[in-house]
């Protein structure tokens, strides 16, 4: 800016002064730079997505004829109707929905239990306590899968909703506890104590004006809950090993294989059907999920 | 309210709040904890105990049908560290976590502090664009990374051949390692860009506009300001966001794995988590595939020893 070698203080008076002009213009240019990057960065980010879509609406003449199509002008919905009449999308998507439904319920009580333990009761091992959450949340599920396996085939579970389900509660619970820790936390304890000096018991404390303030921390930590279930992989890939009980994630794979060719046409109508339902419920929440993760994550 | 003012206890108890809750509150939290302590105890912690006892047994075909496992020391260890196959997987799974977790970093940080630059037009749908990416089902968002390269229709190949690489006019991407690596890192760098944006840009708006305007009226130039002002506020925030990355960049498994499905060359290909699937569940040897899983979990809770650390010490104050 200025080459002036006068105090601080002087050459901020001065460069207010002297230089506005310039800078303003510089200013100017640098912010329609920010804004060709800016836009260049969403356009990368939303193509896949779009591309999805776009190809989801075209028949195979367009999908596979030498051009690119690149709008979906005759909005093509054969795709879309052959997922739809396959019966194992609708197995798949049940034993998805059945899943996620019982690890999510598992996973929030059992968290909600525990988190009022550790945000509401002090004990000397507390500080370990957090530790040990964080710490299971650090070992790789890669790391498990083969006791996991033999564990859940010595109980009968393999190809078990309910064998899935508990894996996915346990790996759930950890974080679960976490970001409604930091949401308890937030709820001071004093006006659970003016409720127990008007007569409630503790849980009916607890319940009763706690509990009510935490529904936005519940809601998000379900949603993380049902998101990670929803779209696991690895574990459901180990568990479910007959083609009849495959979740969703697995049924798309299968999905490219059974067909003699590669039918794109179908996956991409596929892959946006499983993809669409996850997107509208993240863009309810998102806000929330961010400040849950941070909340936990900056509290401690 | 008035009420706790009226009770003798509360007036009482006012000069030594903490010692009377203690007391009050100690009554239930075992019990309180006790329902997701079994769960994360048999659905995680069991395993693990297994596993590490499996690592140091003869666990094979003949094992999973009834017969005894043996103890063999550090036989597996031995096996598996002596073995070159072993150490290129290694090799290419710190070197893929390093470069992808890296590259995710730069562009996450970078993305977020233009974000603070830009008209909000622009911003929310950059954020709009983000948050779309984020939210794509893994296995979703694979699929249509595979069909944007695909070898004869993809949108990659022939814009690349219509800008006169024709080289590329067929090529199949997958069957090169190279760039079979390029692809991979591209889906989970587009995946995880997201998360990086969004928590950085959440810590750099806390950055006290006043105390960059004090810094820019002392003649701090734009890099300056972010170093010395921006920097040490986000710090915290970057070390975590960055700490995750890595370990999930070092354990990634189900793009790998897929994109093998899809026709990559699954012995050029393979990561930690595909070769302990590989070694584990499709060769049946449990005790040398529990083997590469233990210096897997090692490898992680090294790189995590010094954020646990951190937190240990935070644990402590409070």
């Amino acid at each position: 800016m200025t080459t002036t070698s006068a105090p601080p203080k002087t050459v901020a008076v001065v460069t207010r002064g002297g230089t506005t002009e310039p800078r303003r213009r510089r200013s100017r240019r640098s912010t329609s730079v920010f804004a060709v990057i800016g836009v260049a960065l969403a356009l990368v980010w939303v193509f896949p997505i779009y591309w999805m879509l776009n190809s989801s609406l075209q028949t195979d003449e367009q999908l596979y004829g030498s051009g690119l199509t690149l709008f979906p002008t005759d909005l093509f919905t054969g795709n879309f109707e052959r997922v739809i009449a396959d019966q194992s999308f609708w197995r798949a998507m049940g034993m998805s929905a059945t899943v996620t439904a019982l690890a999510v319920v598992v996973a929030v009580l059992t968290a909600i239990a525990a988190a009022a333990a550790v945000s509401r009761f002090r004990f000397r091992s507390r500080g370990a306590v957090i530790l040990v959450i964080l710490v299971i949340q650090m070992i790789p599920a890669e790391a498990m899968f083969i006791s996991q396996y033999r564990m859940m085939d010595s109980w009968d579970l393999i190809n078990s909703a309910l064998g899935l389900a508990l894996l996915y509660a346990g790996h759930s619970i950890p974080i679960t506890i976490w970001m409604l820790k930091g949401f308890i936390d937030g709820v001071p304890y004093e006006l659970e104590e003016a409720g127990q000096v008007d007569g409630l018991s503790r849980f009916g404390a607890f319940r009763h004006i706690t509990l009510p303030l935490l529904a936005p921390g519940l809601v998000a930590s379900s949603i993380f809950a049902f998101l990670s279930s929803w779209n696991e992989y690895t574990l459901a890939l180990v568990i479910m090993k007959d083609n009849a009980f495959a979740t969703l994630p697995l049924w798309l794979r299968r999905f490219n294989v059974s067909y003699e060719a590669t039918d794109w046409g179908g996956i991409m109508a596929g892959s946006a059907l499983i993809a669409i339902p996850v997107i509208i419920v993240f863009l309810i929440v998102q806000g929330r999920m961010a400040t849950g993760l941070v909340g936990g994550a900056v509290k401690g | 309210m008035v009420l706790t003012v009226d009770a003798p206890p509360a007036t009482g108890a006012r000069p030594l709040p903490p010692r009377r809750a203690s007391v009050l509150r100690r009554a239930a939290p075992l019990w309180l904890g006790l329902p997701a302590v079994i769960v994360v105890i048999v659905t995680q912690g069991y395993p693990l105990v297994t596993q590490i006892i499996m690592s140091f047994q003869e666990f094979g075909l003949a094992q999973q049908f009834g017969q005894p496992a043996e103890w063999i020391g550090l036989d597996n260890y031995t096996r598996v560290m002596t073995d070159p196959v072993f150490w290129g997987v290694m090799v290419r799974s710190v070197v893929f976590g390093a470069v992808v977790a890296g590259l995710t970093m730069v562009i996450g940080v970078l993305a977020a502090l233009l974000m603070t630059k830009l008209p909000t037009v622009i911003r929310v749908a950059l954020q709009v664009s983000m948050l779309l990416a984020w939210a794509m089902p893994h296995l979703s968002s694979l699929t249509v990374w595979q069909w944007l390269f695909n070898t004869r229709n993809g949108v990659v190949n022939t814009v690349l051949v219509a800008l006169g690489f024709e080289q590329f006019r067929g090529y199949a991407w997958l069957l090169d390692p190279a760039s079979f690596f390029v692809i991979a890192g591209a889906v989970v760098i587009w995946g995880s860009v997201p998360l990086v944006m969004f928590m950085v840009y959440a810590s750099v708006t806390q950055v006290d506009e006043s105390i960059m305007e004090a810094a820019q009226l002392d003649g701090a130039g734009p890099f300056r300001r972010f170093f010395s002002v921006t920097m040490p506020i986000i710090a915290p925030v970057l070390f975590l966001v960055g700490m995750l990355q890595i370990i999930w960049d070092l354990r990634v498994f189900t793009q790998i794995s897929v994109l093998q499905d899809a026709g990559g060359v699954t012995s050029d290909t393979n990561v930690l988590g595909t070769y302990i699937y590989q070694i584990g569940l499709g060769q049946g040897d449990y005790g040398q595939g529990s083997a590469i899983a233990m210096i897997m979990l090692v490898l992680t809770l090294v790189l995590t020893a010094g954020y646990v650390r951190q937190l240990l010490k935070n644990a402590n104050q409070s």
